[in-house]
Order: structure tokens, then sequence, then C-alpha cells
């Protein structure tokens, strides 16, 4: 006991985090381990400052010899030409905007609507033929979307989707990751939260709207952050063929085809594409957390 | 033995019969999981079995479809070299990034795990951050690997003095393999991390602390034998996702490399399913070619979770 309090007393000076450390750590070893980690998060944003840093680098820099990693004089110039060449476009650059987000709005909305319900009765009550649905939906994240994504064409087809936004928007609606993070999360919900509000006469419903939907706002969170990185991220180049109807990183992939000169405008691109998913993760972080917390596949 | 039989198939009758009292009393069930049902039924259940269907027939949308029996798959293993390039490749970057995009989720999990609050918030953004950029960023690689000599990597190796003229890096087929994987690696942190993370933040400190008393001696036994365990769930998940990624893999070959590739040398085998089903319209054909990958994917999936379940016994 004695020695205890001795280790303590000589820790008492030093710094916090070291006060906080676990007793069977080495130091080297966290030295070493800190130094490795803070290189590999160098390497992984590494790629994402190169293409910030090359979206602001004028046209005769991007052609410099030997290249610079970080824009010298760095401009907007390429925002401000990549209107100037969607507006030349026979669809404005407006139009594609329009169409990802509401693709996106959309699909999300009605993901959302759709899968908490579902996943609602799944997750509080036992009912024939419930645990088979959901072990159904478990074989379908073992799986990866483009196996069905034939059938899903015919499909489409006749019921005269194909080249309409349903034909994104109906099938975003099922999602199996988000109605699977919903259902373990709604899980961890008490049970006598429901039956209070339904002594107090709710109705199913009621219960829904009023009980359950404001306590698992992590999971919401969650799921609109998958959905919407799915389909903003979408190309939609399978299923719709008006290029008024096509989407943000359709139009990506056309001004990229305008040749080298519009390299920069088309690392513009990337970033107005790419701000949306990541400032949305950033602002929702700690409860997406929450609900992966719950995201465990249990036997 | 009669009786016996006659026995349970009364079990059955009265369990059934259950069955349908509790049913009817769950009307409300069904009515709310009904949209989601109906809709998810439509788009991932009716594709799945209508492709086990169409692999059997000769179909190309204009005729009705045509039963041939095995010969989709007869042709598929014996006369389509193309594909089983394809089965090499996916095979190759399934079996190097999956394992390694796995343990690479794992550690930077771990390791974050212990930093003090703020600085973890930054650098789970930091490492997930790829993963939701990615489709859209991927054009960086393109000027990064540029194959002229403005191109950021031939210029440093021939600054450096190790090459003298240029490489093609995405014509190249000793280099288009290689640097795909470590673009998909370079993603791999996705879903898999964020569940380790929260998985690991779930551990019961009470539970190291006893490890400390048991004499559990480095972070090493820690993380084996407390850690590891108490993380199956997510292991699982994890797992999930990382195999279903690495064997669907077709974003990153066919942006980089471009579809089709210089001499198939990026095919993988979801990009000879686009190439069948959506280029050349043989929908039997490439419903064979989504079935074989359906059957791999289910199968490794098992596989692997069995695996997961012995950890840390």
């Amino acid at each position: 006991m004695s020695k205890k309090m001795k280790v303590e007393k000589a820790y008492k000076p030093k710094a916090k985090i070291l006060k906080k450390r676990k007793p069977n750590r080495s130091l080297v070893g966290d030295f070493f381990l800190y130094l490795f980690l803070l290189g590999m998060a160098f390497l992984m944003v590494f790629p994402l400052v190169f293409s910030v840093s090359s979206a602001l680098k004028p046209l005769d820099e991007l052609f410099l010899f030997p290249p610079k990693i970080l824009a010298q004089n760095p401009t907007l110039d390429n925002f401000a030409d990549l209107f100037v060449t969607m507006g030349k476009s026979w669809v404005t650059f407006s139009r594609y905007i329009f169409n990802t987000v509401w693709l996106t709005f959309a699909g999300t909305a009605g993901h959302l609507i759709v899968a908490s319900m579902g996943a609602f009765v799944l997750a509080k009550y036992d009912f024939p033929g419930g645990k088979t649905f959901f072990k159904v939906v478990t074989v379908s994240l073992m799986f990866s979307g483009y196996i069905t994504q034939i059938p899903n064409y015919l499909i489409l087809n006749a019921f005269g989707w194909i080249d309409t936004y349903w034909s994104l928007v109906i099938p975003a609606f099922a999602f199996p990751m988000g109605f699977f993070l919903m259902k373990q999360f709604m899980e961890g919900l008490p049970m006598s939260l429901i039956e209070a509000a339904k002594i107090d006469g709710a109705r199913e419903w009621r219960v829904f709207i009023d009980i359950v939907m404001p306590n698992v706002k992590p999971a919401w969170l969650t799921m609109i952050i998958y959905s919407v990185q799915s389909l903003w991220n979408n190309p939609a180049n399978m299923f719709i063929y008006s290029e008024e109807k096509k989407t943000l990183v359709y139009a990506l992939q056309q001004v990229g085809g305008g040749g080298i000169a519009r390299t920069g405008q088309v690392q513009a691109v990337s970033i107005v594409i790419m701000v949306v998913p990541i400032t949305i993760f950033i602002m929702s972080e700690s409860q997406i957390l929450e609900t992966m917390a719950s995201s465990g596949l249990k036997d | 033995m009669k009786e016996y039989i006659k026995k349970y198939f009364a079990l059955r009758k009265h369990n059934f019969q259950v069955g349908v009292k509790k049913a009817k009393k769950s009307k409300m069930c069904y009515a709310f999981l009904a949209p989601y049902a109906l809709v998810f039924a439509v788009f991932y259940i009716v594709p799945l079995v209508t492709s086990i269907f169409f692999s059997f027939t000769y179909y190309n949308i204009l005729e009705m479809p045509r039963f041939i029996g095995l010969d989709n798959y007869t042709s598929l293993i014996l006369d389509d070299d193309i594909f089983l390039k394809g089965v090499k490749n996916t095979f190759m970057i399934a079996v190097i990034t999956g394992p390694l995009g796995y343990l690479m989720s794992f550690l930077f999990a771990w390791l974050i795990n212990e930093l003090p609050r703020w600085i973890r918030t930054i650098a789970i953004v930091v490492f997930y951050a790829p993963s939701i950029a990615g489709a859209a960023c991927l054009v960086v690689f393109s000027i990064l690997f540029r194959g002229d000599a403005y191109g950021n990597m031939n210029a440093l190796l021939m600054e450096m003095g190790i090459i003298d003229t240029p490489i093609l890096w995405f014509q190249d087929p000793r280099y288009m393999l290689p640097i795909c994987m470590v673009v998909i690696l370079w993603m791999s942190l996705g879903s898999g991390f964020l569940a380790f993370v929260a998985g690991l933040q779930g551990v019961d400190r009470a539970q190291f602390e006893a490890g400390y008393m048991d004499g559990i001696k480095n972070r090493w036994q820690e993380l084996w034998f407390i850690t590891l365990p108490n993380m199956k769930p997510m292991l699982l998940f994890g797992a999930v996702m990382t195999i279903t990624q690495s064997f669907g893999v077709c974003d990153v070959t066919m942006q980089l490399c471009g579809y089709p590739s210089t001499d198939y040398e990026a095919r993988t085998v979801v990009t000879h399913l686009f190439d069948y089903g959506f280029t050349r319209f043989e929908m039997g054909y490439a419903s064979a070619i989504a079935t074989v990958l359906f059957v791999v994917m289910i199968l490794c999936n098992k596989g692997i979770q069995s695996l997961l379940r012995r950890v840390g016994t």
C-alpha cells in the first residue's frame, strides 16, 4: 500500500497526461506507435490536401516542372472558370446541383421514414417472421449492390421508371445499412418508455412519432449521412439517360473529358462534391459514433 | 414410429396455430414493417432470385429467356479468359487490401482510442474522410500519377534520377493493380473503422483494471485477452463491410485505369459484369457472373465469421 502511495507522489508534479497513463504501457512503445499514427495520418490526409491545393492552382502552376505540391499563388479562378464552362454547356451547372440535391433529399427522407418504421417494430416487438426478416437484411449486407444491378434494371424498366428520378430515389428507401443500424440502435431503447406512453393512451403511430423518434436522434443522423453519401456520390449513369436529369458527379466526369487544360476545374468540382458529405460528418460525428456503438453483429 | 410422426405433426400444427394467432394480434407490426419490406423485397430479394434464375438461361432482353442449363457457367470458367483475368485481379485485390484494410481500421481505431478527446475527434475525421470523399477525390490520383513529366510521381522519380522517361502508370500492367490497391487501402477506413472506434469506447473500464491485477503485462496482452473479446460483434460487422467492399471493387479500377482498361489488365469481376450486362446486354451470362460473385461473397463471409468467433480464446 505504502509503495503505491509513493508512486503516486512521484507522478504528481508531472503533466496531466502522464498521470492518467495506464500502468502497463511502455513510454518507448507509446512514442513509436504514436509516431507511426502521425505518419499515417499525414499520408491519409495528403491526397485531400493536394486536391484542395490543385484546385487553387492557376493553370501555369499545374504544368510547372518540377511540379509543386502546394499552390504558390492560390487563386479561386478555377471555381470561377467552372461556372463559365458549365454555363456554356447545354444543361446548366445549377441544374446538375439541383438534381443531386433533389435526389439526395428525396431518397434520404423516404429512407428515413420507411426504414425507421420497420426497424421500430423489429426491435421492440416479437412477431412471427420478424427475426427471419432481419436475418435476410443482415445477409443482404454481405453482398454488394452490384450483384442485383441487372435485375434491378429489368424491374425498374417494368415499372417504367427508367430515366426518371424514381429509379434512384425508390431503391434508396431500402438501403439495408441504414435499416440495420437503426434496428440495432433501437434495441437499446427501454421498453418501459413505450409501455408508459401506451398506458397514457397513445396509439402506435403516436408512440412512434412522439416517443421513439426523438429518442433515436443519433441513429437518424447516421442513417442520413450514409444515405447522403451513397446518393450524393451517385453518377446516375446506369438508369438515367437524359442529360438534364444527371447528377453532379456525372458533370464532374464530363468536365474532365474536356482535356488536360481543365485539370484545375476538375479539382474544383471535386472539392464542391466532397465538401458536403464531409461537413455533415464533422457536424454529426459524436452522434454517429454513438450509433456505431450498437452496430455489432450478434449471433 | 407412427405415433412419433403423429406427435410431430400435431406439434407442428400447434406451433403453426400459435404463430397465426400471434400474427393476428400483431397486425400493427406488419403494417409498420410493410413499406420497408415491400421496397426491400422488390429491389433486393426479387433481383437476387431472378438473377439466379436468369443465370441458367440465354437472355438478351429482346427475346424471351431460353433455358440452356449450365452452359453459362461452363463457358464462364472454360472459355472466358478475360473473366479469369478478372477473377485473378479481384482475388488479388481482395486478399491483399481486405485483410490489410481491416487490420488498419482496427489498429488506428485502437491507437486513437487512448488519445485525449479533442485529438481523437480530429483523428477520426482525418482517417474517415478519404472513404467519404473517395469517389470524388479519385481524380487527384490521376494528377499525382499522370503519365507525363508534369505528374508529381514521375517528376519526383526523375528528379531523384531513378527513371529517365516518365512512366505511364495507368497503362502499364506492372503498375496498374498496385496503384489501385494503394488507393483502395487509402479509402478502406470506412464504417468498420467507425464501428471499431465506437466499440472500443464501450469496453468496460473495470475489466482493464481487473486485468492489471491479474498481471496483464503489456498493451498487446491487454488487446488480445480483454479488448478483442469485448469487441466481437463489432469485429464481425467490420468484417462484413470489408468483404463486401473488397470483392465488389470496380469504382477505383474503372476511374483510374479506364473502362475497358489496357489489355483488360485492371478488369475485375464487377467490371466484367457491367460489360456483359450493360454493354453487350447478355443478361443471362451477366447473371451467371453475379451469381458466382454472390456465392463467393456469402461463403467468404461465413468463413471469416466462424474464424472471428475464436478470437481471444
